[in-house]
């Protein structure tokens, strides 16, 4: 048995060492046109400011592929043709599988902004987008960055540390409000312009403008200003990235369809990640994640599956985090989600950047938001799973605290001031 | 069909890799910035004109105008030098600064270092061969600081315990301020400050002064190993009621070392109290990152700090034995192993690589790969302590920050992104992976012991099992356990 896997991002990596995990004796293929080894993708910001270098950010030794007989192809697929059950590459001969894992991951959006495709117009999304990035950057003083979300964010914080004029231009009301309440996304707000970057709220691109020889200079907004700038980052989100799929007979949508084992319409083809669309019929959209912890638990149900063990997907409670420049975030379960007779209850720090938001309803807390502190993941997802009530919730506040010792504990002023906020 | 931007790529990471990029020129420094730079000159100057006998006023006035102008601008320096940032982790270009990486500049302050460390251990042998008296001019210098806390004259043990000392207290005030956010490592940082200071040279000063045994009361046998040989033990005893009192001491550090270690874990010495770790998580801060994290690293460490502390144990052994018989057990060749270790062990694997290395092998190397004392410590932690790193979740990003700040070489991002506790023999508990997490995913905590780990509750079945490979590979997303449980 020949399983061959498109993509070494997690999702493709966990599935590997699952299969391997469960079947000794498969062969596994792990293809990727990116890099030679997986590496933290999440990481890519910390090799350009110094943090760390490209070695640092490959979570498995060199080594450790051979070991486990997991055979590495760099090689780009240009077609899958699941009649012959043959990938074809870029430059090389075709492949030959048995069972086939999709796991291309995410791609930048573009909106058809005029300019998008100049030469310093670039979004952040693999080696090649950094690469880009450290060439361009050598004629670059000022950049401007359309899209104000988590990658948005983190270029901007890239560029800056190389004291490139950094311009954000956010679409919104604030920073990232579509996900964040009001007062968390103002406190981003606050933090950007504090180390100096540039930031437009609801301001749109209009225009890339470039000189004779098609590299941008400048770009146009939605309100008439022009801002002159050698590189554009386009971060306003990102989608499935299914360019591959567009010939093949395997059924997609915004991302690949697959049901809820991630098979898709092709025999012995399956998809996970951020590129697969997953089909729920009860609800009324189907369900595309595209976070690490996602294509984590999505990698290790599509090994199990493909190796012959029959599980269906279960995202569980939602939880994610960042880091905003110095600030940190957490959240788990529902918030701004308008869940039926929600109530938010907000703390913030009087001098420092530090914030509580818990959410409930009269059945019980839904959601809890975190910035500048830490909770214990455990904690919060108990709490949620058992809808406990928010004065509960208030009474053992300290039971999640995750912040290192010594630091100072803000437990009795949060529960003072969300308790007269219950009253 | 796929993106010709994709197809055309085909820049190879892992031979050519990427460097630092390019970056437009700093904002010019503050004018306080620039007096204390100019402070570090000028104090670098008069010391170097003071090396050549070139009269400084001689005394204190000699003594402020180089050491003291040469501290006082470095310490203001580094206050400056994180003043006006805001509060959180400073790693931009850790790994682009010649200095704290492996270049030209960083192997040649290793060699200076090192170099030091050669010319002060032998110092009478390289006389005899023709060295120059280098040190005496320095040694001169602190002639008033040594009148006033030690009685007398200067010497080179002397002027390196001074420089010992400085180093951790400026870099310190380093530490101090390149963490101001993290309380953890603002009071760690104030201990390790205190105990070099007071615990390791201004009561040992004291000592000297009245006459005293040495003893500095931060080390522990078998660190500081000749405090329980037979020779440490008889000068001890011949000093009378304050002599006991020392003994005392130092057999009340080795006994309560497996008892704070139970409660604590191994950090409450090796990041908190001791000298070797002190300037390790001072000084030593900005080589961090240049520790080995490879499984090869992995296994020099656990035969070279165990065979270590073997030695340690069969030449005190011996020497004891020889002492109780007069000689009858292992007759001169006690002496000759006694010899060899303060040779090898002491002087060129503790001094010489230890603290000369920083630059090229990160700044833990003797308490990694060499001190018996964290052999032991990291021995009792590993099988009988409360103290583990716990990790949060499924936050985990794997983006190895954790990794490679650790200082111990320890894989921590390996546990991190499996949701499991982190339970080595050799983590100092300096708290610094749970700093660098930009996900929050890292805590250091004390709880139960048998919690820690599956089969914790047997501590000796954990103990045996530890010296088999460890099974740290793989990415074992923490929803899975939460399935199991």
């Amino acid at each position: 048995m020949h399983v061959a896997i498109i993509g070494n991002g997690v999702t493709g990596v966990t599935a590997a060492v699952r299969i391997r995990q469960r079947r000794p004796d498969w062969r596994i293929t792990l293809i990727s046109g990116e890099s030679r080894y997986h590496y933290s993708r999440p990481a890519l910001m910390y090799v350009f400011m110094g943090h760390m270098r490209y070695e640092d950010t490959k979570p498995f030794e060199d080594s450790y592929w051979a070991e486990q007989r997991i055979d590495l192809l760099r090689a780009w697929v240009t077609e899958i043709d699941t009649e012959q059950k043959r990938l074809h590459l870029l430059d090389r001969d075709p492949l030959a599988y048995d069972r086939l894992l999709i796991a291309t991951g995410s791609k930048p959006n573009r909106f058809g902004w005029p300019g998008q495709d100049l030469e310093g117009v670039q979004g952040l999304w693999g080696l090649y987008d950094l690469k880009r990035l450290y060439d361009t950057a050598a004629r670059t003083e000022q950049a401007v960055i359309v899209g104000g979300g988590l990658i948005g964010i983190e270029l901007a914080e890239m560029l800056h540390s190389r004291n490139i004029d950094v311009t954000f231009l956010v679409r919104e009301r604030s920073y990232w409000d579509n996900i964040l309440p009001k007062e968390e996304s103002g406190m981003i707000n606050e933090i950007i312009r504090a180390a100096g970057i540039g930031l437009r709220l609801e301001t749109e691109l209009k225009e890339i403008v470039s000189d004779d020889s098609r590299r941008c200079v400048a770009v146009e907004t939605g309100n008439g200003e022009r801002i002159s700038c050698q590189l554009v980052g386009l971060t306003a989100g990102v989608s499935p990235n299914i360019d591959l799929l567009r010939e093949s007979s395997i059924e997609t949508k915004r991302g690949v369809l697959v049901d809820s084992s991630l098979r898709t319409s092709a025999a012995d083809v399956w998809a996970a990640g951020d590129c697969a669309e997953i089909l729920r019929p009860e609800a009324d959209r189907n369900l595309i994640q595209q976070v690490w912890y996602t294509g984590k638990l999505q990698g290790e149900l599509v090994g199990d599956v493909i190796a012959g063990e029959e599980r269906a997907y279960d995202p569980g409670i939602w939880f994610n985090s960042a880091k905003f420049l110095d600030l940190e975030y957490q959240t788990y379960g529902q918030v701004n989600m308008d869940v039926p007779g929600e109530k938010n209850l907000f703390w913030r720090h009087p001098d420092q950047q530090l914030a509580v938001r818990i959410v409930y309803t009269d059945d019980g807390v839904v959601g809890v938001n975190l910035m500048g502190l830490r909770w214990r993941h455990e904690v919060c997802e108990r709490w949620i799973l058992d809808k406990r009530p928010v004065h509960w919730v208030l009474e053992h506040l300290a039971e999640a605290n995750f912040d290192p010792e010594f630091f100072r504990r803000h437990e009795p002023a949060i529960q003072s001031a969300l308790r007269e906020q219950i009253a | 069909m796929i993106d010709e931007t994709l197809s055309n790529y085909d820049f190879d990471e892992e031979d050519v890799g990427f460097g630092a990029p390019p970056m437009l020129p700093d904002a010019p420094l503050s004018w306080a910035r620039r007096l204390s730079a100019i402070g570090i000159a000028a104090g670098l100057f008069l010391l170097v004109l003071f090396f050549f006998g070139i009269d400084l006023g001689g005394g204190w006035s000699a003594l402020f105008s180089t050491l003291g102008l040469l501290s006082l601008a470095t310490a203001l320096w580094f206050y400056l030098d994180f003043k006006d940032t805001e509060p959180g982790i400073k790693h931009d270009r850790t790994f682009f600064r010649a200095i704290q990486n492996r270049s030209l500049l960083g192997w040649s302050l290793g060699i200076a270092i090192s170099g030091f460390y050669i010319v002060l251990y032998f110092y009478d042998e390289l006389q005899a061969k023709g060295l120059p008296a280098v040190l005496e001019r320095p040694i001169r210098l602190l002639d008033p600081l040594a009148e006033l806390t030690q009685g007398g004259e200067s010497s080179r043990w002397f002027l390196y315990g001074v420089l010992y000392t400085l180093a951790i207290v400026l870099f310190g005030v380093r530490m101090l301020m390149k963490y101001r956010h993290n309380r953890y490592q603002r009071i760690r940082t104030v201990s390790v400050m205190f105990f070099q200071f007071g615990f390791a040279w201004f009561l040992p000063n004291l000592l000297i002064y009245f006459k005293r045994p040495y003893m500095e009361f931060n080390g522990v046998w078998p660190l500081k190993h000749d405090y329980l040989w037979p020779g440490g033990v008889d000068g001890f005893l011949g000093a009378g009621n304050f002599g006991i009192f020392l003994l005392v001491w130092a057999i009340g550090l080795v006994v309560a070392t497996p008892i704070l270690t139970y409660f604590y874990g191994k950090r409450w010495y090796c990041s908190w109290v001791c000298g070797c770790g002190g300037l390790a998580e001072t000084f030593g801060d900005p080589w961090r990152q240049q520790s080995a994290k490879s499984t090869g690293a992995w296994h020099i460490e656990r035969w070279l700090v165990h065979g270590v502390l073997i030695a340690v144990l069969v030449v005190t052994l011996a020497l004891w034995g020889n002492h109780l018989t007069d000689g009858r057990v292992f007759g001169s060749s006690a002496y000759t192993l006694k010899q060899w270790y303060g040779f090898y062990i002491g002087a060129i694997f503790s001094g010489v690589v230890g603290v000369g290395f920083y630059p090229v092998l990160g700044n833990r190397i003797w308490c990694r790969f060499g001190c018996p004392q964290a052999a032991i410590l990291g021995l009792w932690q590993r099988v009988f302590s409360r103290f583990r790193i716990t990790t949060n979740g499924g936050q985990c990003i794997s983006c190895g920050n954790c990794s490679t700040y650790c200082e111990m070489g320890i894989d921590v991002r390996a546990y991190a992104q499996n949701g499991e506790n982190i339970v080595r023999a050799s983590c100092v508990g300096c708290g610094v992976c749970s700093a660098v997490c930009p996900r929050g995913v890292l805590k250091l905590e004390n709880g139960s012991f048998a919690d820690r780990f599956e089969g914790a509750d047997e501590p000796l079945r954990a103990l045996r099992e530890s010296f088999e490979k460890p099974e740290i590979y793989g990415y074992r997303a923490w929803s899975e356990r939460n399935r199991q449980a």
